[in-house]
């Protein structure tokens, strides 16, 4: 199956339906259509099509064309240094890239995103549907090293929309604002699942919580995906400008791409209330989301005495129905409910295949997502960090989100991260990087020590302490550890 | 009769239906629309349908046999009923699940 069908059933179904909107550009799904046909003739001998340059209406269109054409889409991350962009493009090379300003490299032919709308003929050939053909190649964000290039093949995206969405299931009246970028899973996802929903895409090329605000109610957005640093920057704008968060057409608002903190979710379901929220988790190799917590699931949560039901907001939620999860240890035998290990998913979407180092699944299909974490005995899933986040002292694993947890409690302490850290006589320490809340008067580090030490134990009490302005996120939010590592260790 | 495995697409005889396969068991299969078989290619002209028509196929529903031995993706609807081995498909009814992304 190609994903070519997707735009086809919808140009089919409802041609003069409103597809994308990005500034003034306004396309109905027949328009799309008409220009994947043009792109597409255009790319007669091309083997890649890339793509470097913000979101706008280009990036489905590039995405659908290279479809149509059997060719890999790879979407580049326009914001990284130049020298970073020049060494992926060589791997990419020859490809047809779609770009403004991209450095010179052998095999790489240039056109503009405007240059994708300029007229031309129309290819009429048919979507190529063989089997196991690549869709979309998608550098991983490399917060642990050198980015990979993840591959994900047409029948795993096909699994995964087919799995999730109901063709035309969107009323003409909704939109989603997509604020993520186009070289990310979730931007990827974002096009399919609204195209085969038939849900209108108001693209919002750089998130500032001011213009996802205005824009959500310029054009009475009824749906949105947000990155959890991109919820907190909103509630923490529109408090600090001493406005409400009024956003009457609002229906939902989904989340995933990090750790969402629970303050920030319980201010946003205050903030919000009639607005449905759903926690998405999901890794590139899994072709988006592979666990949700519902809108009643987050209700429940917020609403209940049980403890155990009231953690459920700090959990992804539980399996979608075509995908399995399980928990194994050390040894690769399954976890019971509530102890932890590492996640491993199973599913048609799963792809856990890269470029140079082949397939990740075993032989019975099982990816390793090098995510930590445990099922509760209902099923909900809860994350524990990155297994190449742990720290091991002497033996005994540590997960920096267990000490997270425990200071971000501490008043004068705003943000924080926990990573390991050298240690003569253990091998691997606690470090923590803090970000007090007032950098004039950072708590007392003995606090710190002593509030670690009472609420957990000695073990994970932090050996070294330091104190920052803030944090280095990447721009979905993802903290980079490896960055706090070497702070250490210089 | 044609062999039809995941992926294949069927064009109705007698109308705009077009199907994909989402999974078959390795019997064969006689799938019908509008009482004639189904082809793999798109015919140049429509025949006449035979018995009776039924509701149709709607675009975008997938169709199932009654076990869920099988089951189709209606990429075009149109007024055909589908059948397999004489017996019509019926709608999956999917769980509704929230948007997110």
């Amino acid at each position: 199956m190609n994903i070519h069908l997707i735009l086809q059933m919808a140009a089919d179904s409802m041609p003069d339906r409103e597809a994308v909107i990005c500034g003034s550009q306004r396309l109905t799904y027949q328009d799309l259509s008409d220009a994947v046909n043009s792109l597409a003739d255009k790319l007669e001998g091309t083997k890649k099509l890339a793509y470097l340059a913000e979101t706008g209406t280009a990036a489905p269109v590039a995405m659908f064309a290279a479809a149509l054409r059997g060719i890999p889409y790879v979407p580049i991350n326009y914001r990284l240094a130049e020298d970073q962009i020049t060494s992926l493009l060589k791997r990419v090379s020859p490809a047809l890239l779609i770009s403004d300003d991209a450095p010179e490299v052998e095999g790489i032919t240039k056109i503009s995103p405007v240059q994708v709308f300029s007229p031309g003929k129309s290819w009429d050939g048919f979507a190529p549907d063989e089997e196991g053909n690549i869709a979309i190649e998608l550098f991983t964000s490399g917060t642990t090293g050198d980015p990979k290039s993840a591959i994900l093949r047409h029948d795993n995206l096909m699994a995964y929309i087919l799995g999730t969405i109901e063709f035309m299931s969107a009323k003409e009246s909704q939109s989603t604002l997509v604020s993520v970028p186009p070289y990310h899973i979730a931007g990827i996802s974002a096009i399919l699942s609204s195209v085969y929903a038939g849900r209108r895409m108001v693209q919002l090329p750089n998130f500032s919580p001011e213009a996802w605000l205005k824009l959500a109610k310029q054009e009475n957005v009824s749906q949105a995906f947000l990155v959890p640093t991109m919820l907190q920057r909103i509630i923490e704008f529109t408090a600090s400008n001493n406005e409400t968060l009024d956003l009457p057409a609002m229906q939902a608002i989904a989340y995933g791409g990090g750790k969402m903190p629970h303050s920030v979710i319980e201010q946003a379901m205050t903030l919000m209330p009639h607005v449905n929220f759903t926690n998405a988790y999901g890794l590139t190799e899994t072709s988006s989301t592979i666990c949700l917590l519902d809108p009643d699931d987050h209700r429940d949560a917020f609403q209940s005495e049980d403890p155990a039901v009231r953690a459920r907001l700090s959990s992804v939620g539980r399996p979608l129905p075509a995908v399995e999860v399980e928990i194994r240890d050390d040894d690769n035998a399954p976890c019971g409910a509530g102890d932890a290990g590492y996640v491993f998913v199973r599913g048609e979407q799963v792809s856990g295949e890269y470029h140079g180092s082949g397939s990740l699944l075993d032989e019975n299909g099982w990816f390793p997502t090098r995510d930590r974490g445990y099922l509760d005995d209902a099923g909900y899933l809860f994350l524990d960090g990155r297994a190449d986040d742990v720290i091991v002292r002497g033996g005994e694993n540590i997960s920096p989100g267990e000490i997270e947890d425990v200071l971000i409690e501490m008043s004068d302490i705003k943000d924080v991260a926990a990573v390991a850290v050298a240690d003569d006589e253990w091998g691997e320490a606690v470090g923590v990087v803090i970000v007090p809340a007032d950098m004039t008067t950072p708590p007392e580090i003995e606090a710190i020590k002593s509030h670690v030490k009472n609420q957990l134990r000695s073990s994970r009490v932090p050996t070294k302490v330091k104190f920052m302005e803030e944090l280095p996120y990447n721009e979905t939010g993802k903290l980079l550890r490896r960055v706090l590592r070497d702070v250490f260790s210089t | 009769m044609v062999q039809i495995k995941a992926g294949t697409k069927l064009f109705s005889a007698v109308c705009d239906t077009q199907i994909m396969v989402l999974r078959v068991p390795a019997d064969d299969l006689d799938v019908t629309c509008g009482g004639l078989p189904m082809q793999t290619e798109e015919a140049a002209e429509k025949s006449s349908m035979l018995g009776d028509a039924g509701e149709g196929s709607l675009v975008g529903k997938r169709y199932v046999d009654e076990a869920e031995t099988m089951e189709f993706l209606c990429t075009r609807g149109g007024e055909g009923n589908i059948s397999v081995n004489g017996v019509a498909l019926e709608i999956k009814q999917a769980k509704r699940l929230p948007s997110s992304d």
